[in-house]
């Protein structure tokens, strides 16, 4: 049984660890929440010494061609840390989605300006109100030409390339492919959005015949685009599971010192126990993460029920995690100045980007049928 | 990462399986089981043959040293005995708090004569023990036990009553928690012993659960003499004789094994007609299927995450602290929820197929939220323990135990 992560692998986060909580402290967080800068320049520039976008990057391109287990154990410190920077966007979603369906020439441009920091990448699907699924894209793709409208965008700003849904005239959930568009061009305009996380910026992407080209065979963008979710969704397991403990031990540290009634708070088993499911929720998801990890690590045929059980319990921990947070801290964790924000931020801007867990559960139970049947 | 055993697991394994296959028949299904019961005496005899058996090919207490019967081996090599088993239809339950929690009470403070004439008959079957510490108004709080113990000459005298305790109907032998001295706070008032159970003044009476099944006794003392030679540990020092024995009642008590589980409750809701067509086209069904899926497979991995350390001969994390806490009110959600999905039927014992099994999870899963730390004690074990946070203020603290509730 060796279901853990190795010495080196332990080291490594240590590393990225050490390095954001000198660099990436809360109020970095903060800086970024209230200010206008897209990201943490600063923080995303010294990741990028540290090698982190180049990690999962295969050395052909440019990369450290490590497996996917070093890149979660850095995704779950950029999740404690809520670090500011396009991590979720580049390093996971682009990044991946270029490993996933990307022709050689695309791995050559786009992954080896990934692994040198030149490039930021992002995922644009969703426009507007609705969920996304084939039927509503109405951004189209047709002869190199990108027309439409994405909202919101993560690191929509920032990036500078994005891969996008669009339709291409396929029917059913063959109507859409992903293109890869340079957001460098004219005929790209980008707009700032307001949302419920100032401290992660989003965009709206206008595409006026935007040049665009495939990425992966037409029709296929749906298809692709549930593996791509497969493997983000455990990626953002080690985050939301990072996030969920920086916030447990956030509200621990407050109960302590906190007096109420003549006692520290941390002393009372309402207190007590709303903490210790926390925790509870925390392993199983730890756990589950884990396991995602490992079939993702060796193309597992278990990984959509592994990803999707990841997700699932990592959305709960981080959202139990986050709001109980401000619960234990009562009134000054309401106030703007108090760093709790952050996380009950963050929690639902993770839960939300790869669908939402009503989502997830729904397919992870037609995931157990198909294995059932099977 | 892997689930494969190291290689000197899988010659292990590979070793066990051939034993197992020479010595006992394989279970046609895994819900078949072969546990303890009241009702069916000629399990324990049964039980005490493989027990018996299994000792002699020295696979009885794997971990225990190699004078006392056992291999001296690591704990991972008994988590796969243990699994290999699982797969055989033998009878289990009846020697696990004896070997699992006495004796090991026994190796830290008994005699060496006493270790010599009592651990090789329990490791072989031949004497069962049993575990006397909660009491009617010491459950949660056990060192609040009101059992008298006291001296007389060499031996002590012993007035007072235990409950729940497992196994007491057919046990030779017992440790029991007792209060010495009234006149001290109430930690420090307690000391240990082990008894025979045969002992004249030990009167023993079944509970019969709430699920109808009764595991369970009473047990009462009335002027039963010890001789001061069966002390385990010093006068007034039981607590910490007691927690040595709760320590080993930690890595004893396990999950339930076998039962019904998700497969089931989806094969139940396949068969459902609701009024919208088959439950598990229903959003809210496979909401609460997704759920507890993610626990059961949570719970497996945390799991592997325990066995993990222990095949790399570490310590384990304090992962494993969360398991009840999320097993025992999974049984009971899920049986409720299951019988929900049956309609109006779902009262009836023998209407719908996995109608009884899951209402025996139901049921069941009231006394697993108590049984061996309630839900409640559990987190204020993971708050204590695993974060550090302060444990509850004691008014009767520094109080004499005979002056508690008295103003």
């Amino acid at each position: 049984m060796n279901f853990d992560f190795s010495d080196d692998q332990k080291l490594l986060k240590e590393q990225v660890r050490k390095f954001l909580a000198d660099k990436c402290p809360t109020k970095v967080v903060r800086r970024v929440l209230d200010g206008n800068e897209t990201h943490a320049e600063d923080v995303w520039k010294g990741l990028v010494d540290l090698g982190v976008p180049a990690t999962g990057i295969p050395e052909a391109y440019g990369g450290l061609g490590l497996s996917p287990l070093e890149v979660c154990v850095i995704a779950e410190e950029i999740g404690r840390a809520a670090a500011p920077v396009p991590f979720d966007s580049s390093v996971v979603l682009a990044t991946e989605a270029l490993k996933l369906a990307g022709s050689e020439a695309q791995k050559k441009k786009w992954l080896t300006a990934l692994a040198e920091g030149k490039a930021i990448g992002t995922l644009a699907i969703a426009e507007g109100a609705q969920p996304p699924k084939p039927r509503s894209i109405r951004t189209t793709f047709g002869n190199g030409r990108l027309n439409g409208k994405k909202v919101p965008v993560a690191d929509g700003e920032a990036a500078t390339f994005a891969i996008a849904l669009a339709n291409t005239g396929g029917s059913g959930d063959r109507a859409v492919s992903l293109v890869i568009v340079d957001l460098s061009q004219a005929a790209v305009a980008k707009k700032r959005v307001e949302t419920i996380d100032p401290a992660r910026k989003h965009a709206e992407l206008t595409f006026t015949d935007a040049n665009a080209e495939l990425l992966g065979a037409e029709g296929e963008g749906w298809s692709l685009l549930e593996r791509l979710y497969d493997a983000a969704a455990v990626y953002f397991a080690f985050a939301q599971v990072g996030g969920a403990e920086a916030a447990m031990w956030m509200a621990r540290d407050y109960a302590l010192q906190r007096q109420a009634f003549g006692r520290a708070i941390a002393s009372y088993q309402a207190i007590k126990h709303k903490l210790a499911d926390c925790y509870v929720k925390l392993e199983l998801a730890r756990s589950n993460a884990y396991y995602g990890a490992m079939m993702l690590t060796e193309g597992g045929a278990d990984l959509p029920l592994a990803a999707a059980a990841a997700r699932i319990a990592a959305t709960d921990a981080y959202d139990f995690a986050a709001k109980e947070n401000i619960q234990t801290h009562g009134g000054i964790g309401f106030t703007w100045e108090a760093d709790t924000q952050f996380h009950y931020r963050r929690s639902r801007v993770m839960a939300l980007s790869l669908g939402g867990p009503m989502a997830w559960k729904d397919k992870l139970v037609s995931r157990l049928e198909q294995k059932n049947a099977a | 990462m892997d689930f494969n055993d190291t290689p000197e697991e899988a010659a292990f394994r590979k070793e066990v399986r051939t034993w197992l296959e020479a010595n006992a028949t394989r279970k046609s299904d895994d819900t078949q089981s072969f546990r303890a019961r009241n009702d069916d005496p000629g399990l324990l005899v049964k039980a005490k043959e493989w027990q018996d058996k299994k000792a002699k090919a020295g696979y009885a207490r794997i971990t225990w040293p190699k004078e006392f019967g056992g291999r001296g081996a690591s704990p991972i090599l008994q988590v796969i005995y243990q699994q290999e088993e699982a797969n055989y239809l033998v009878p289990l339950g009846f020697f696990d708090i004896g070997l699992g929690m006495c004796i090991p009470t026994m190796m830290a403070y008994a005699s060496p004569e006493h270790l010599k004439r009592y651990v090789k008959p329990a490791l072989h079957g031949q004497e069962v023990w049993c575990q006397l510490f909660s009491e009617p108004a010491a459950g949660s709080d056990v060192a609040g036990i009101r059992t008298k113990a006291e001296r007389d000459g060499d031996d002590w005298v012993i007035n007072g009553q235990k409950v729940w305790t497992s196994g007491a109907h057919y046990s030779d032998f017992g440790i029991v928690i007792t209060r010495t001295d009234p006149n001290v706070p109430k930690h420090s008032g307690l000391t240990m012993f082990f008894l025979d159970m045969k002992s004249p003044g030990v009167e023993v009476r079944p509970i019969k659960q709430m699920s109808g099944g009764a595991n369970f006794n009473e047990v009462f003392f009335t002027n039963v003499r010890i001789p001061d030679s069966q002390r385990l540990g010093k006068v007034g020092e039981g607590w910490k004789a007691a927690l040595t024995t709760l320590m080993n009642e930690r890595l004893a008590v396990g999950l339930p094994s076998g039962g019904l589980d998700i497969d089931e409750l989806m094969e139940l809701a396949r068969d459902t007609d609701l009024e919208d067509g088959p439950a598990i086209r229903n959003q809210t069904v496979r909401s609460k299927i997704a759920e507890w899926y993610v626990q059961q497979q949570g719970l497996k991995l945390t799991r592997y995450r325990t066995l993990t350390a222990l095949s790399k001969g570490q310590t384990p994390g304090p992962e494993s602290s969360i398991i009840k806490i999320v097993a025992a009110p999974k049984m009971q959600d899920m049986g409720a929820f299951a019988m929900e999905l049956m309609g109006p039927a779902g009262i009836m014992k023998e209407e719908i197929p996995h109608a009884g099994g899951f209402q025996a999870q139901w049921i069941g899963g009231a006394g697993f939220r108590i049984a061996g730390g309630t839900d409640e004690i559990l987190r204020n074990i993971v708050a204590e323990r695993v974060l550090g946070m302060p444990a509850d203020v004691r008014v009767d603290k520094d109080i004499p135990f005979n002056q508690l509730g008295k103003k």
